[in-house]
């Protein structure tokens, strides 16, 4: 009943492909015949559903460029063409608007799963940076997709984040004319974000399958974040993982669709219905929501020292991305899991809450008491990465670690 | 592992409903999957927009006899020729053993309108536009139409008489709402 | 992560608490018509038809003279119940640009049902001249371009009214006057409007056997016409989405109790 560990074709044909070509074997290997710790819980399938997510945005997204007119003087109306005259152009365009919204959600699960369990640490450390740079990539390919619509709000959006780099010391209008090509946001950067909106999700592609690579070297991290110590702690990923996360992907579908049919315009904002016009600004311009976090941090920053404000923020924004990069040598604690680390599991809560105060603070205009929220939360930010988890690897006493993982398993039938 | 695993099996009941298990949620996967496919395919179909223009109106009023007009319909070009009584003649006249794509020219126009012939207006070897709707143009052999790519003479009823094209020009479905009126598609 | 579901919830009743304080205040929040729309909710969302009519009457009457509506096709018009000879008819009332004759001149030919609707001014300056430098919006996507869509837009056209001396004092305090060229309206932001009241008494007439064309109507029918015109796929999706919900919960039930099956098959032992 098991699958066999290694792939053995019964019919000839493959048989004779896959020893030319082992595509199947190595198929086989990730998909199949994955060897997965016992005690994966649900959280871990939001891996494979960010995966799902990508095909998602790449799929539709081919579909929409076939329709859509990169063209300050066509793009919004050829968007208004997919939703009104292409067949089912409105359920592609809504499912690509909103594809994007909930493939951070799933990511952002996804990444404070690891940020919980001490997924991070070694030997994965590659794992989460391979992790990060497809953050990365997916915030710019976000960003440059918001823009193609050519309203209201992708024009300013453009303006303003383009404009975060003339923040850069002697050079900084340069960049941005040099990104903008042009003096100011206009046919020639909707061309360029158009182009670069469309190849970002291959390299998405092929990173996420290094990432998967690098995944396989270690195996999977576990809840109890003990290494797996034999065959008696493991499961091949099929049929047990591709049971799980196929249940768990109807489970996304029904939020998903749920928000495509009945509330497609939830997550947008209103103003980018009105064609892009460069000479009014919105009175409230906000970037999606998925980027809130980092909106407050950017406006949090006041003047420091010589440093000012605008520099300052644009630093502290990109350092606080940046910064999980060395997150692997600042939480040295040899134990993985939250679960048996008290003081850092009540630390980990507080960065939720402060990261969702972020959230909030950036929704709002810079000013009282959300300016004050904001600045509290970005020190707290990088308080806790850069002092409170070095520190509590050093002074925190840690709950006495299970024997295996088969145990733990077996003493939770046992109590249940 | 194995040893407990063959004696649940042994349970014909448990292994029935299993099964059906799977199946209906292998049947509701493919079903679903299934409906998400469909709208990728079908927007590459014409667009309502371009259905609205599927079907084009032309005012035959100002067109003189012996005048040819060039309508576009469906990003096609449409031949409309008001013919002399001349050429009328002559294309009737042509008997069907010289064809060689044979068909009337009773069955290329509207009863009560042989005046008047409307044909699409691309050659049928290769796809070019003929010349003799413009003055001036070569009407090749037999005064109709001449294809300049590789030389296929049409006649006054738009019948292909000398050269590599295999079929008459094509006549669209077309019908006159009034008398100096028609509706092609 | 047991704690993960008391923690969330105390982070939404929070963020509920903070809402209020939250709220922009500078306009007021818009009302709903009675009964509501007919175009909300889950089962049975329709546009309202002879609504959506009469609001086409009230577009054609009133709005159009300023505002266009230029990602309408007359074609689509058919899709709120008018006949196909109706749509030719009312396409008919309009000139657009034809082919250039044969001296090469440019010329207007009568617009068909695939055209869209010519725009009331030639150009956003022409516009701009006309209404005292404020330039009347495109209405095709206005419900959706708004925060508070349908209900901030009847809000708006039945919300009318002079204001209190208490506004007027408030308006003071900001250092703001009544401009002499436009209108107080406390649903728009800013709560100073540079449009006339569009809609009175009588400024439309509706056909025998249609209600009173009463300003509340009007702006009732009216907003009907333009959800539809910004959003004319919603019967459709809202249709569509119902039974794929449907067929994504059986799915859903049916993929737990298989991968519950499958995890006791291998895991049990």
């Amino acid at each position: 009943m098991h699958p066999s560990r290694s792939f053995e074709p019964k019919n000839g044909f493959v048989k004779w492909f896959d020893q030319q070509l082992p595509i199947l074997t190595v198929l086989h290997g990730a998909l199949v015949a994955y060897p997965t710790p016992k005690n994966l819980n649900y959280w871990w399938s939001f891996g494979s559903l960010a995966g799902f997510m990508l095909a998602v945005q790449i799929v539709t997204g081919i579909i929409l460029a076939m329709h859509y007119t990169p063209h300050v003087d066509y793009a919004f109306n050829s968007v208004e063409h997919i939703m009104r005259n292409v067949n089912y152009g409105w359920l592609i365009r809504y499912v690509h608007q909103n594809g994007a919204s909930f493939f951070f959600i799933v990511v952002y699960i996804h990444i404070f799963r690891g940020l919980y369990y001490g997924s991070y640490k070694a030997p994965r450390e590659l794992l989460w940076m391979l992790g990060l740079v497809i953050y990365l990539l997916m915030m710019a390919t976000a960003f440059m997709g918001y823009v193609l619509p050519w309203g209201q709000m992708s024009f300013w959006a453009a303006t303003v984040i383009t404009n975060l780099f003339s923040a850069v010391p002697l050079v900084g209008d340069a960049i941005v004319t040099f990104l903008w090509g042009g003096f100011s946001v206009d046919n020639p950067t909707l061309n360029r974000f158009f182009s670069l909106h469309y190849v970002l999700p291959f390299v998405i592609a092929a990173v996420a399958i290094l990432h998967i690579w690098a995944l396989h070297i270690p195996g999977s991290n576990n809840p109890l974040g003990i290494e797996v110590k034999g065959p008696q702690d493991q499961i091949d990923f099929h049929p047990y993982h591709t049971a799980k996360d196929l249940f768990m992907l109807s489970v996304l579908l029904i939020v998903f669709m749920g928000v495509v049919f009945y509330a497609p315009n939830y997550l947008s904002h209103a103003d980018n219905y009105i064609p892009a016009d460069p000479l009014v600004t919105p009175a409230h311009i906000t970037p999606d929501w998925y980027f809130l976090p980092f909106y407050a941090i950017l406006r949090a920053v006041p003047d420091i020292l010589f440093i000012e404000a605008k520099l300052a923020g644009v630093i502290a924004m990109f350092a606080a991305i940046l910064l999980l990069f060395a997150l692997p040598w600042l939480d040295k604690s040899p134990v993985r899991s939250g679960t048996f680390r008290p003081l850092f599991k009540q630390f980990y809560w507080l960065l939720v809450i402060d990261v969702i105060v972020l959230g909030f603070a950036g929704a709002r205009p810079a000013e009282g008491a959300w300016l004050i929220a904001g600045q509290v939360g970005t020190v707290y930010y990088f308080v806790h990465f850069l002092v409170i988890l070095p520190l509590l690897s050093r002074i925190e006493k840690t709950r006495p670690l299970p024997e295996s993982i088969s145990q733990s398993v077996l003493s939770k039938q046992a109590s249940a | 592992m194995s040893t407990s695993e063959s004696s649940s099996e042994d349970h014909g009941g448990e292994v029935k409903r299993r099964d059906f298990l799977y199946i209906a949620a292998g049947g509701f996967g493919a079903l679903t999957a299934g409906s998400m496919v469909w709208p990728l395919i079908d927007n590459l179909n014409p667009a309502a927009n371009v259905l609205a223009l599927a079907s084009v109106e032309v005012d035959l009023s100002k067109i003189e006899v012996g005048q040819s007009i060039l309508a576009k319909w469906r990003g096609k070009p449409v031949f409309i020729r008001r013919r002399t009584a001349e050429e009328i003649e002559q294309a009737q006249a042509v008997p069907l053993d010289d064809l060689k794509d044979p068909q009337t020219d009773e069955e290329r126009t509207e009863e009560g309108h042989e005046e008047w012939l409307v044909m699409v207006g691309i050659c049928t070897h290769l796809g070019c536009v003929p010349q003799g709707t413009k003055v001036g143009e070569n009407r090749g052999d037999y005064g109709g139409w001449f294809c300049p790519c590789h030389g296929s003479h049409y006649d006054t009823s738009g019948r292909i008489r000398k050269g590599p094209a295999p079929r008459n020009l094509e006549i669209p479905a077309y019908a006159f709402l009034d008398d100096t009126t028609i509706r092609i598609g | 992560m047991k704690k993960t579901a008391t923690i969330l919830a105390s982070l939404v009743i929070a963020t509920g608490l903070a809402a209020p304080a939250l709220a922009a205040s500078d306009k007021a929040d818009p009302i709903s018509p009675p009964g509501g729309w007919s175009f909300q909710g889950i089962l049975g969302a329709h546009y309202d038809r002879e609504a959506a009519q009469r609001g086409f009457q009230v577009y054609k009457e009133v709005c159009a003279s300023c505002h266009g509506l230029n990602q309408v096709a007359f074609r689509t018009l058919e899709d709120i119940g008018f006949t196909e000879e109706e749509v030719k008819a009312i396409a008919a009332d309009y000139f657009v640009p034809g082919d250039p004759d044969e001296f090469g001149d440019p010329t207007e030919r009568p617009a068909i049902p695939a055209d869209i609707k010519p725009d009331p001014y030639p150009n956003e300056e022409a516009a701009a001249f006309a209404n005292n430098g404020a330039i009347p919006p495109d209405l095709s996507l206005i419900v959706k371009a708004r925060a508070g869509g349908a209900d901030y837009l009847y809000s708006l056209l039945t919300g009318y009214r002079d204001p209190t001396e208490e506004e007027l004092a408030h308006m003071a305090e900001q250092g703001l006057a009544m401009p002499d060229t436009a209108y107080f309206n406390p649903y728009k932001a800013g709560q100073v409007i540079a449009m006339a009241p569009p809609l009175m008494e009588g400024i439309v007439e509706y056909a025998e056997g249609q209600p009173e064309a009463t300003v509340e109507q009007m702006a009732y029918d009216v907003t009907t016409f333009l959800a539809w015109t910004a959003e004319p796929k919603l019967e459709e999706r809202k249709e569509i989405g119902f039974r794929f919900m449907v067929l994504l919960f059986i799915l859903c039930g049916l993929l737990f109790f298989s991968y519950r099956r499958v995890a006791k098959r291998v895991m049990d032992h």
